[in-house]
């Protein structure tokens, strides 16, 4: 059984925006899933009817098998979402509104106040529980919708762009703590424009575009499909010009620096074997951009060239 | 979700209602009693000396029951339609719409937050009124109960508004250009047997009359209205509301996209 099953899932809304033109995915249980796309591209509003404050045109939702149509409550009790914007009450104290979370889910108050500290210990806001919302930092209010959605203790939890615009060593905590989770059991469904995030975390990548789904592949299978990798070279001694390298793309950016191209078909000892040969001693290598990022770019930016068989569709 | 789990959920929503209403007091309980305070020194003393006896008593006793449930209306409706407005436009509104949570809970949990702080003006405004006036208590199982009404049924108003509210705007039309006028033609200051023929029909077809009129009843002992009937239309009023605001908080109209 999958954790989150859509199928032909569409969502047209009022202004005519078709946001998803028939969405099909399997996220299957204990997966770390990576939803990717562009801004506009259905994120959102896929997430947004999985967790029904967004309410579909057509298609199928099921969570841990239970239909969405049919079985609401239990859709619901399955799942915690941590939403895109902040959506706390910023007047009330943090350890409230954790506690009231568990509450609407039924969860007793004894037991709420104990799931309570556990999880504001885990996400470290356990000092800053009889505080205001509106007191914490960007990246606390963050930590605190995760303790949030994880207090009726979900079996699948929904992050849309749960790291946007925190710190990188908060963000790198957050990551440990996700894992920590994914690896208790939790199935675990991320979007996020920081791809380097997602090729970390997760072990299955679905790519949304105009509303449709362009990959859904597990992540290892997905980065093979890059057809090159580019790669920043620091070199020993500087060079005025830059030698050819067979086979290789390369340019020079300053003269203690080049970017090379290495295609699939290459090993990337046959491209220090040229640099050899050229007499170019390199100091160290590094991943031009990240592999997910270079492939996404890609892949949307084909998309887009393509024509759209939507608008295409709607011509007379 | 199981009625044991719905009923922690509606535990802690009118919990959590109930403690922003006691959480900014001065905003909530504090200003309507100043308010009050007002109308009982400016029409009940000052000018419901001139004015003399009304139903058997003084201005300022006769006033003093209509006043209550002005407060109370004011202050029920004004909670509701402020706090679920305020949770959609700031969206932690969607705490409640992802979780297990029945319509009806929503509702109810909102209409005990509104049934909360009008019980607490009403009985600020009490004690300003009895600074003033005596305050005799005829029956008070009647007063008890269209205190309890009158809050539910405004608190539920509250919330339908809250519910199709979209705009600021739409939170302050309601209670400026239908309640208020309402109110003050409800019979608060006046009884309606002092209105032309045509004025009376026209007032009876004032919900408000029969709450202020009950109440009155329920203090004075003295009414313009049949009691059954201000129960009859008050309860209907109750019932009617809490079912548009399940249909509306079901289909998720304005609430979800």
């Amino acid at each position: 059984m999958h954790a989150l099953s859509v199928r032909q899932l569409v969502k047209v809304y009022a202004s005519g925006v078709r946001a998803l033109d028939g969405i099909d995915l399997d996220v299957p249980r204990g997966d770390f899933c990576a939803l990717l796309g562009p801004n506009g591209a259905g994120k959102t509003s896929l997430i947004g009817i999985v967790t029904s404050l967004v309410r579909k045109t057509s298609g199928e939702v099921r969570v841990f098998g239970h239909d969405l149509d049919r079985e609401l409550n239990a859709v619901k009790s399955a799942i915690g979402v941590v939403p895109q914007e902040i959506n706390l009450n910023l007047w009330d104290k943090v350890s409230n509104i954790v506690v009231n979370q568990a509450g609407f889910y039924g969860v007793p108050p004894g037991r709420a106040r104990r799931r309570a500290e556990t999880c504001l210990r885990q996400l470290q806001l356990w000092d800053r529980r009889n505080d205001a919302a509106r007191t914490l930092s960007g990246g606390m209010k963050r930590r605190l919708m995760i303790a949030r959605a994880l207090m009726h203790e979900p079996a699948l939890l929904i992050l849309d762009e749960p790291t946007a615009g925190v710190d990188i060593e908060i963000r790198r905590s957050m990551w440990e703590f996700l894992r920590e989770i994914n690896a208790a059991g939790t199935t675990i469904i991320l979007t996020t424009h920081y791809l380097e995030e997602a090729e970390n975390l997760c072990r299955h990548v679905a790519i949304i575009d105009h509303g449709r789904v362009i990959v859904d592949d597990r992540m290892a299978a997905v980065l093979t499909r890059l057809q090159q990798e580019h790669f920043l070279l620091s070199l020993a001694t500087p060079v005025a010009t830059l030698p050819a390298l067979e086979g290789f793309a390369a340019r020079l950016v300053s003269d203690h620096e080049i970017e090379v191209a290495v295609p699939r078909s290459r090993h990337i000892n046959e491209l220090f074997a040229e640099l050899s040969a050229a007499g170019l001693q390199v100091i160290s290598l590094r991943n031009k951009a990240n592999r997910l990022e270079e492939l996404f770019v890609t892949l949307t930016e084909r998309r887009d060239k393509a024509p759209d068989r939507r608008s295409e569709a709607a011509r007379p | 979700m199981s009625l044991r789990q719905q009923a922690v959920a509606l535990a802690t929503l009118s919990r959590k209602e109930y403690v922003r209403v006691v959480r900014i007091w001065l905003q909530t309980v504090l200003p309507p009693a100043i308010n009050m305070g007002l109308y009982f020194l400016i029409f009940g003393e000052l000018i419901g000396a001139r004015i003399g006896r009304m139903d058997g008593f003084d201005y300022p006793q006769y006033i003093a029951p209509g006043l209550i449930m002005m407060a109370v209306i004011t202050n029920a409706y004004g909670n509701v339609v402020s706090s679920f407005f305020s949770a959609k436009i700031h969206r932690h509104l969607e705490e409640m719409l992802v979780a297990p949570m029945s319509a009806a809970t929503i509702a109810l949990g909102h209409m005990v937050g509104g049934i909360v702080r009008g019980i607490l003006v009403g009985l600020m405004v009490a004690v300003v009124a009895r600074l003033f006036t005596p305050l005799p208590l005829v029956h008070p199982l009647v007063t008890a109960a269209v205190f309890l009404l009158c809050a539910a049924i405004f608190s539920l108003a509250g919330l339908v508004n809250g519910i199709l509210a979209q705009h600021f705007d739409d939170i302050s039309i309601i209670p400026s250009f239908v309640l208020q006028p309402l109110t003050y033609l409800g019979g608060v200051f006046y009884s309606i047997t002092l209105l032309p023929d045509l004025a009376q029909q026209l007032s009876k077809l004032n919900p408000i009359l029969y709450i202020v009129n009950a109440f009155r009843y329920g203090m004075l002992g003295v009414s313009d209205i049949d009691i059954g009937a201000a129960f009859a239309m008050m309860l209907v009023s109750m019932v009617v509301l809490f079912v548009v605001c399940v249909v509306l908080l079901e289909r998720g109209t304005r609430i979800r996209d």
